[in-house]
């Protein structure tokens, strides 16, 4: 297929674009759950609320995430290099992260649910489980590309030139970190400061 | 000019890597590393008044740095940066405007 095939009258790879305007249109959609989060942030019943997050085990999963990017953007930069042998790695590197922070969001539910707080318990759970659990979705979408593209590189169907796919699929991850770091402060970090400074 | 200006789809012979050095990322993501030691250091040391706005000039930072530099917006065309930017702009006034009308809708009336 000719590079031209991808062009756009702007001058712009298509794909690109269509991408970024997808990662744009997905601030609307998290700024939505944020928005309701913050809403019914004291509207907890008779359950738990935001004291019963484990700030150190968040963050330890936050920067996991965080550092996931950088796996990222290293297996990008050796696809753009031809180096696949590397690409792979840093992609199964990527993925892995992303399964150690998933499984910590699972871990963190069950906690959660033990100690009270489920999806229907209050507006706030409420809020709260969804928003984190679409983004872990997401997150979880993000690993299964990243091994559809591992599978695809193994096979020999995504090949050195074709560095557009690694560079796609790793803008997908990066925005699911760039939300998890708003998320991290604004639904974590905020809410139990404004806690402790009201105690 | 190129249909593909950014992103061409080059042979295998000829790279388009543009942006940092592997090395550079690492220094980004060791930047990164550092910010987020400080978010978390506001659970632990009492920084008062300031830790709020403290927090979001962290997350900002962030956002800006992994935008910039892990997804190449400060190397590739303006027309990405003004899509995601573009985005989060319509989104920040949207909920601005929803959250005010919700707050004002709850409160007691006078």
């Amino acid at each position: 297929m000719s590079a031209d095939a991808h062009g756009t009258t702007l001058g712009l790879d298509h794909r690109k674009l269509a991408m970024w305007t997808f990662l744009g249109s997905e601030f609307l959609f998290f700024g939505a759950f944020i928005s309701a989060y913050l809403l019914y942030l004291d509207a907890t019943g008779s359950g738990p609320g935001v004291e019963i997050f484990d700030i150190p085990f968040t963050s330890i999963s936050s920067f996991v995430l965080l550092m996931s990017s950088l796996t990222m953007v290293l297996a990008h930069h050796a696809h753009t290099q031809g180096d696949m042998r590397r690409m792979r790695l840093w992609i199964l590197a990527t993925a892995g992260q992303g399964m150690v922070f998933l499984g910590g969001q699972v871990f963190e539910f069950t906690v959660f649910y033990r100690e009270g707080l489920n999806l229907t318990q209050s507006p706030f759970a409420s809020s709260f489980f969804v928003l984190t659990g679409f983004h872990g979705l997401h997150v979880f979408l993000g690993i299964l590309m990243l091994l559809g593209l591992y599978a695809l590189s193994v096979t020999g169907k995504v090949k050195p030139g074709q560095h557009v796919k690694t560079e796609m699929i790793g803008l997908y991850w990066h925005f699911v970190d760039i939300i998890w770091v708003v998320i991290f402060t604004v639904v974590y970090l905020i809410p139990d400061l404004a806690m402790e400074a009201a105690a | 000019m190129s249909a593909t200006e950014t992103t061409p789809e080059p042979t295998a012979s000829a790279p388009a890597h543009h942006g940092p050095s592997p090395r550079e990322y690492v220094q980004i993501a060791l930047a990164l590393a550092v910010l987020t030691a400080l978010e978390i250091s506001t659970y632990v040391v009492d920084f008062g008044p300031l830790a709020i706005p403290m927090l979001i000039g962290l997350m900002t930072i962030k956002f800006v740095m992994v935008a910039n530099f892990f997804m190449h917006l400060k190397f590739d065309n303006a027309m990405y940066s003004r899509m995601l930017y573009g985005g989060l702009g319509l989104a920040i006034s949207l909920y601005a405007v929803t959250l005010t009308v919700m707050l004002f809708a709850s409160a007691p009336a006078l």
